[in-house]
C-alpha cells in the first residue's frame, strides 16, 4: 500500500540577480530585528501581506529558480528528476531537505530526510577516515549508535580498511569519494535525496553504488534522485519529473520522459524538407529536397535505440540531364569521429551514374545492433561529374538511446565507436 | 504563518517498510516570513551533532603543530608577561595586595577564552559554507560548538593559574564555589555575541574587519590590565553594561580573595547577557533560513 510521504504545492524560490542581491544595509537589518515584529503587527492590522509591502519597482531583478511546483511522492517511490543544468532540480532538493526555504508554497514531509547533495560534505582533511565517518555521519543526521552499529559495513563498502586510521588528506581522491559515499549510503532515513553523486569512483564502485541504491529501494524507502546518467535513472526509478526553468514540464514513467526530454533538449533533426529547388541547399546540378532518418519498423513512440534498424533517406532534384552523380553519406558520432561512410555498393563507375533531370530518392538502411548510444550526425555528400564535390554537414542529427539489455546490470557508457552484437560462444575444452 | 518543524527526538527507528503517520516525524516546509520562534526542540534533537562538532574541533585544533595544546597556555601567559612589564612595572598600575602577574593572569584566563570564542565563532559559518549549502542541521550548532570547544583551552589555562597561585602562595576563598557561575556568564556572553556576529558575517563580511578592533576595545573596557577600583564608584553600574567586567572581577574574587564585584554592577550585567542572548537568538533564527542563499 502506498501513501504520500511528500506533498508539495506551489513551491517557488527566487534568487536575486546582481551583486547587491536583496540588498539591505547593516543598519536596516538590526532595525528590522528589533522593530520588525511591531511593524509586522501594524501591517497585519492594516491587512497587507509582506509580499505586497516588498513588491517594488525591481520585479525583474530576480529569477525564479523554482516556480509553482506541485509534487506528490508516495512511500516507496524511487523518483528521478531530469532537466538541464540550472533547471531547478537541486533547488528543489534543497528546499525539500530544508537547506533553504521556499518563497511561496508549502510542503509536508512524513519521515526523516537524509540528503546527499554532495559527496563528502563536512569531511575534514585533518581527521582520519574513522573520525570522518563519525563526523560526516552526524552531519548527515545519523545518530552515534547508528554509526557505531554500521561502522564496519561502511568501511567495508568503501573498501578503505587499511587506511581507516590515516588522515583523509592523504587519501587518493577515489578513496575519499568511496568512503564519503559509503557513509551516505548507510543513512537510515525514511527518505533519501541524492543529487548527482553517482559519478564517483571507478566503474566497479559505481556498480556497487547503483546496487546499493537498488537495495535502498527494495527496503521500501523513498528516494529522490537527480542524475544526468539517464540510463541509471531509467532503470532505477519508477517515476520521473522533468524540470525546466523552474517548472515541472512533465511527470510520468522514466522511459517515456527521458526520450521526450532528449528530443527537446538536443536540437534533434530527424527530418528536413525544402520546398523550393531554387533556395534548397545544393549546387548547380543537385539540390536537396528532403532528408530523414527513422526506425525501419516504426512503432508508436519511434524510439531509436542501439538495437533499432534505421532507414536514412535523401530526396533530391537533379537539374541537368545526363550528369554523373554519386551520392554518399558520412556518419559522425558525438566526439566528431567518423563512424562510417556509405554509398551504393552496386555502383559501376567511380563518377557515379549518368541521370536524366528529375527527382530521386536514395535509401540507405543501417542495421540494428551496430551504432553505439549517443548523438549522431549525418553528412550528405555528392560528387558531380567526378569533380565537383558538395557536402551538406549535419543535415540530420539523431540520438541513439541506450538500452539496459545485454549489459549484465552495468550502467556506465558502453565503450567503443560502434556496438555491434557479435556472435560469441564458449566451448568447454576440458 | 511561521514554520513549524517537528523533528523526532526519539532514537527509535520505525521499521522502514511500515511507516505510519504516528511513527515518523512530520516536517512542514513553508516560506520564512515574520517572526521565527526559536526551535529549541530541534536544537535538542541535534544535540549529538554539537558533541561531534566540538569533538572534531578539539581533534583538529592542534594537528600538525609542534607545541600542540601548549598554545592554550602560551597565549594568556605571554600576554600576562607583557602586561606585567608594561602596565605593572612601567605604568605602575595598582594591583591591590596581589602580585601583578597573578592579578593579570586571573583576568586573562576568562578574557582569552571570551576573545578566542568571539573571533573563532563569528567566522565559523562563513568558514563552513560548503556544509551549510549542502546539508541541513540547526546552524546554531556551529557557534555553540565554538563556545563549548573553547572551554578546553580555558581549562588548560586555568590549571596554570593554579600553579601560579601555588607559586605565590595564594589560596582561593570559599567564594570559589561561584566559579562555575562566572564561567557560565562568560560562556553566555560569548554565545550572545557569537550569535550576532556569526549571523551578521554571513551577509556582511564587514564583520571580519570589525572583530579584531572590537576585541581590542573590549579588552580595555574590561578590568584585565587594571583593577575596577580605578573606575569612579558612580560609573560602576554603567560599567556593568560590559558583562565581562563582572566576570573578570568575579574571577579575582572567587580565586584570589579580592573584594566581590558590586551587586548593582552584576545585576546590570545579567540583564545585558540575557538581552544579548535573546536578541542574538532572534536575529540568528531569522537570518538562519537564508544562510544557504547568501553565504
Amino acid at each position: 500500500m502506498s501513501h504520500p510521504v511528500i506533498q508539495a504545492s506551489d513551491l517557488s524560490k527566487r534568487y536575486w540577480l546582481g551583486e547587491h542581491q536583496n540588498y539591505v544595509t547593516l543598519r536596516d537589518a538590526i532595525a528590522n530585528t528589533l522593530f520588525g515584529p511591531a511593524r509586522n503587527l501594524n501591517r497585519r492590522i492594516r491587512g497587507e501581506s509582506r509580499d505586497q509591502a516588498r513588491r517594488g519597482a525591481h520585479s525583474d531583478d530576480f529569477i525564479w529558480a523554482l516556480k509553482d511546483v506541485d509534487l506528490e511522492i508516495n512511500h516507496g517511490d524511487i523518483v528521478g528528476f531530469i532537466g538541464r543544468n540550472g533547471a531547478g532540480k537541486t533547488t528543489l532538493l534543497k528546499i525539500l531537505s530544508r537547506i533553504t526555504t521556499p518563497d511561496t508554497g508549502r510542503a509536508v514531509i512524513h519521515g526523516r530526510v537524509g540528503s546527499l547533495l554532495e559527496v563528502g560534505t563536512g569531511f575534514h582533511p585533518e581527521l582520519t577516515g574513522r573520525e570522518n565517518v563519525y563526523l560526516n555521519g552526524a552531519i548527515l543526521g545519523m545518530r552515534r549508535h547508528e554509526i557505531k552499529r554500521r561502522f564496519d559495513e561502511i568501511v567495508d563498502f568503501g573498501a578503505v580498511e587499511r587506511f581507516i586510521d590515516t588522515p583523509v588528506k592523504r587519501y587518493s581522491s577515489g578513496m575519499y569519494m568511496r568512503l564519503a559515499f559509503a557513509v551516505a549510503a548507510h543513512l537510515d532515513t525514511e527518505i533519501l535525496m541524492i543529487d548527482e553523486v553517482l559519478a564517483v569512483g571507478d566503474i566497479a564502485f559505481q556498480q556497487k553504488c547503483l546496487g546499493k541504491m537498488g537495495d535502498v529501494a527494495r527496503d521500501g524507502r523513498t528516494v529522490l534522485f537527480v542524475s544526468h546518467n539517464l540510463l541509471a535513472l531509467q532503470s532505477l526509478c519508477n517515476r520521473a519529473y522533468w524540470i525546466d526553468q523552474g517548472r515541472i514540464i512533465e511527470e510520468g514513467s522514466p522511459g517515456k520522459l527521458v526520450s521526450n526530454y532528449l528530443q527537446a533538449s538536443y536540437s534533434l533533426q530527424t527530418e528536413q524538407i525544402w520546398d523550393d529547388p531554387e533556395t534548397a541547399p545544393g549546387n548547380d546540378v543537385i539540390r536537396l529536397k528532403r532528408v530523414s532518418v527513422r526506425p525501419t519498423h516504426p512503432d508508436e513512440d519511434d524510439q531509436i535505440t542501439v538495437r533499432t534498424p534505421l532507414t536514412i533517406e535523401f530526396d533530391y532534384w537533379v537539374r541537368e540531364d545526363d550528369v554523373y552523380v554519386k551520392p554518399s553519406l558520412n556518419l559522425y558520432n558525438n566526439q566528431g569521429i567518423q563512424i562510417l561512410s556509405a554509398m551504393d555498393p552496386e555502383l559501376q563507375d567511380w563518377r557515379g551514374t549518368p541521370m536524366p533531370a528529375g527527382t530521386y530518392r536514395e535509401i540507405c538502411r543501417i542495421p540494428g545492433d551496430l551504432l553505439n548510444s549517443g548523438m549522431h550526425r549525418v553528412e550528405f555528400c555528392t560528387l558531380v561529374n567526378g569533380q565537383d564535390e558538395w557536402r551538406a554537414n549535419d543535415v540530420l542529427t539523431f540520438d541513439v538511446l541506450d538500452t539496459s539489455d545485454f549489459r549484465a546490470g552495468w550502467y556506465d557508457d558502453w565503450e567503443g565507436v560502434i556496438r555491434p552484437m557479435l556472435p560469441w560462444r564458449r566451448e568447454h575444452l576440458a | 504563518m511561521t514554520a513549524r518543524d517537528h523533528i523526532g527526538t526519539s532514537s527509535l527507528n520505525p521499521p522502514a517498510d511500515l511507516p505510519s503517520p504516528e511513527s515518523v516525524p512530520t516536517t512542514v516546509i513553508e516560506p520564512a516570513n515574520g517572526w521565527i520562534p526559536f526551535k529549541l526542540g530541534e536544537i535538542w534533537a541535534y544535540r549529538e551533532l554539537l558533541y561531534f562538532f566540538v569533538w572534531a574541533n578539539v581533534k583538529v585544533q592542534y594537528k600538525q603543530t609542534v607545541l600542540g595544546a601548549l598554545w592554550a597556555i602560551i597565549q594568556p601567559f605571554f600576554t600576562m608577561i607583557v602586561f606585567s612589564i608594561f602596565f605593572g612595572r612601567l605604568a605602575g598600575i595598582p594591583s591591590g595586595d596581589l602580585p601583578y602577574p597573578v592579578f593579570a593572569y586571573a583576568a586573562l584566563v576568562p578574557w582569552t577564552y571570551f576573545a578566542n570564542v568571539v573571533s573563532i565563532s563569528s567566522n565559523v559559518l562563513v568558514q563552513h559554507q560548503g556544509v551549510i549549502t549542502k546539508v541541513f542541521f540547526p546552524r546554531v550548532m556551529m557557534p555553540f560548538a565554538s563556545v563549548v570547544g573553547g572551554l578546553l583551552d580555558f581549562t588548560i589555562a586555568l590549571s596554570v593559574l593554579g600553579v601560579l597561585m601555588a607559586y605565590y602562595g595564594i589560596a582561593p576563598s570559599a567564594a570559589v564555589i561561584a566559579l562555575p557561575l562566572l564561567i557560565a556568564m562568560a560562556s553566555l556572553t560569548a554565545t550572545g555575541v557569537a550569535l550576532w556576529l556569526s549571523a551578521l558575517n554571513v551577509r556582511y563580511r564587514d564583520v571580519r574587519f570589525i572583530i579584531p578592533f572590537l576585541i581590542q576595545v573590549w579588552l580595555f573596557a574590561t578590568p584585565v590590565a587594571y583593577p575596577t577600583s580605578l573606575v569612579p564608584e558612580r560609573w560602576r553600574p554603567l560599567y556593568g553594561l560590559n558583562p565581562m567586567a563582572g566576570v573578570v572581577d568575579g574571577f579575582r574574587w572567587a580565586l584570589l580573595d579580592q573584594p566581590a564585584p558590586s551587586i548593582g554592577m552584576l545585576g546590570v550585567s545579567v540583564v545585558v547577557v540575557l538581552l544579548l542572548l535573546f536578541s542574538g537568538m532572534t536575529y540568528f533564527s531569522r537570518a538562519e533560513r537564508t544562510f544557504a542563499d547568501v553565504v
